[in-house]
């Protein structure tokens, strides 16, 4: 019961495969063909996932790190094995360096808390992106409001990407770090996180990514990135909602204090005084989520087996595929159309508001996301309320794009559109 | 479910051609109704003269169902006595959430906004015209949110 093996990869990419593999999209959506195109807020889950978790309830629950019976060591097993595999996962120097969090919020809430509020004060300043998602800018604001350090936003160009001057400018002394997206939820562009690391790190700063949109499309290495502080969900990337990573360069995460307090993380408790763990337990506090890790070891043998590089170039061809039909579409307007972007399109249709899109296309089976995707700032910027967005996973096919096309159509009908 | 149940013609020309579209300069009642979900943001005003409402008007962006919800509404107080536009306040709340007796043919043409009910995801946008004009005839300053 140690960590899965990776299977070898296959010599092609079959999508047909793939799919068989995610039980729940074969089923009917208001009678048609379920087509899931809401991948960016959370993907399906693989049947290998689904089953190493109900194997562990079945076969291995217990708590961890604390009993010294079988089935407590072999909870233990899995859980530090997942840990491994996510070490392996993002080339992490140290199996230290990969903290269990509950999702890339937590993450960035950890950073702000433990890493940024001890340290910062009036004078200093955190920059940020105008992409970012709220849970990349919030936390920021609210340590802020804390310290007395102030927040700068990188403005961004009307293709949606990073406005690498202004960048520049803003890049200061007093910057002492600097929160990014690797890749934007709402835009679905792919910022050049290793060039900005390397400016922001040559200015003195602390680097944090954002990889929750990251991880789920390329090759992520944190030793090539040189970040301090790289953070994602698992849900987003086949696995379980409830758990995600911190990675931290280890020099940077012991120097932290705790941010929680609890079990696991302590090594001594006295009413005097309490000492902590090492690393990672130091910030993991209280029971973890043991069968979400196990879910996310499982997803992550899972992205290897299909080859996230394979993955990454089945998802630009459909991305391609879905800019080319749907800019043919009278009326529609991309939202977001940087040069180097993920498979996350973003787009507003001339008379029907993307709410309406939203529940039309479902009747269709098709379900995108319809809303300000958690980036206000974003949607303000391009002077939308709120935008469609269809994202692609490895599952999704041409088949599914031309649902989208054809119900988009049937959209502009109800609607009485021209053209 | 046929989509057309929600999307009623009606819904659809009301949408595209919203009535009493227009802010009111001199207005005695002005509220601001939001809803953060969806970004669905729109202003009600009411001129109320002798206990009647004289005219109402709405501004604002929202989807077809927030647009032609609001601009119905419009249609159906126009004139109305303020219990008068209390009670259809009531009425369609019970509609718009399914917990309505009786035939919603009286109710005219709001009742093209019955089929709202079978969307919990979308009741909300139905209703935010009305939370508003309800805010603005009771003379409250705090905008109105709805999620």
């Amino acid at each position: 019961m140690t960590a899965i093996p990776t299977p070898n990869l296959p010599e092609t990419y079959d999508v047909a495969r793939v799919r068989r593999d995610f039980p729940i999209l074969d089923q009917r959506i208001h009678g048609q063909p379920l087509v899931y195109l809401d991948n960016a807020a959370t993907a399906q889950k693989p049947r290998a996932v689904l089953e190493a978790m109900d194997r562990y309830y079945r076969e291995a629950n217990a708590n961890v790190h604390r009993g010294v019976h079988t089935l407590s060591e072999r909870a233990t097993a899995l859980y530090e094995g997942a840990r491994d595999r996510v070490q392996a996962f993002l080339n992490a120097r140290a199996r230290e360096e990969i903290i269990f969090v509950r999702g890339t919020t937590e993450a960035i809430n950890l950073v702000a808390q433990s890493y940024a509020r001890p340290r910062l004060g009036p004078g200093d300043e955190i920059l940020i992106t105008h992409l970012e998602h709220h849970s990349n800018t919030v936390p920021w604001q609210m340590v802020c409001e804390q310290t007395g350090a102030s927040l700068k936003v990188v403005p961004i160009t009307a293709a949606g990407e990073i406005d690498r001057a202004a960048f520049g400018q803003l890049l200061g002394p007093r910057t002492r770090i600097f929160a990014v997206a690797h890749v934007s939820n709402a835009l679905g562009t792919v910022n050049p996180v290793a060039e900005l690391t390397a400016q922001a790190r040559a200015a003195g700063a602390m680097v944090l990514i954002d990889g929750a949109q990251g991880v789920p499309h390329q090759r992520v290495d944190v030793q090539a990135l040189d970040c301090d502080f790289y953070a994602f969900s698992a849900h987003k990337l086949y696995g379980p909602t409830g758990i995600g990573v911190l990675y931290g360069r280890r020099a940077v995460l012991e120097a932290m204090p705790p941010w929680q307090g609890g079990g696991d993380m302590i090594r001594t408790v006295h009413f005097a005084g309490s000492t902590w763990n090492d690393l990672p337990y130091k910030f993991e506090a209280g029971t973890p989520a043991i069968a979400e890790a196990v879910g996310l070891g499982a997803a992550l043998a899972y992205v290897e087996s299909l080859g996230i590089e394979r993955i990454a170039a089945h998802e630009a061809a459909l991305t391609a595929y879905a800019l080319e039909r749907l800019s043919a579409i009278p009326g529609l307007r991309f939202i977001g159309t940087a040069r180097d972007r993920a498979g996350v399109v973003s787009f507003v249709l001339d008379g029907v508001h993307p709410h309406d899109l939203g529940t039309i296309l479902d009747h269709a089976g098709v379900a995108i996301r319809a809303g300000h995707h958690c980036a206000m700032p974003v949607m303000d910027f391009y002077g939308v309320p709120a935008t469609a967005r269809a994202s692609f996973a490895c599952y999704n096919t041409r088949g599914d794009v031309d649902a989208l096309v054809t119900a988009l159509e049937g959209a502009r009908k109800l609607f009485g559109g021209r053209g | 479910m046929d989509l057309r149940e929600l999307y009623q013609d009606i819904i659809v020309d009301h949408n595209r051609n919203p009535r009493n579209f227009r802010p009111m300069a001199g207005a005695v009642r002005i509220a601001e109704g939001y809803n953060p979900l969806c970004g669905d943001k729109l202003s009600v005003y009411a001129k109320i003269e002798d206990g009647c409402i004289a005219d109402v008007s709405f501004v604002g962006s929202g989807c077809a169902i927030s647009t032609a919800s609001a601009s119905l509404m419009t249609e159906a107080v126009m004139g109305k006595t303020v219990a008068e536009a209390e009670v259809l306040f009531a009425d369609m709340h019970a509609l718009l959430t399914g917990t309505a007796s009786g035939d919603p043919a009286r109710l005219g043409k709001l009742a093209a906004l019955a089929g709202v009910k079978d969307y919990p995801a979308r009741v909300k946008c139905a209703t935010l015209s009305w939370h508003t004009l309800h805010a603005a005839l009771k003379g409250e300053l705090t905008p109105v949110v709805t999620e």
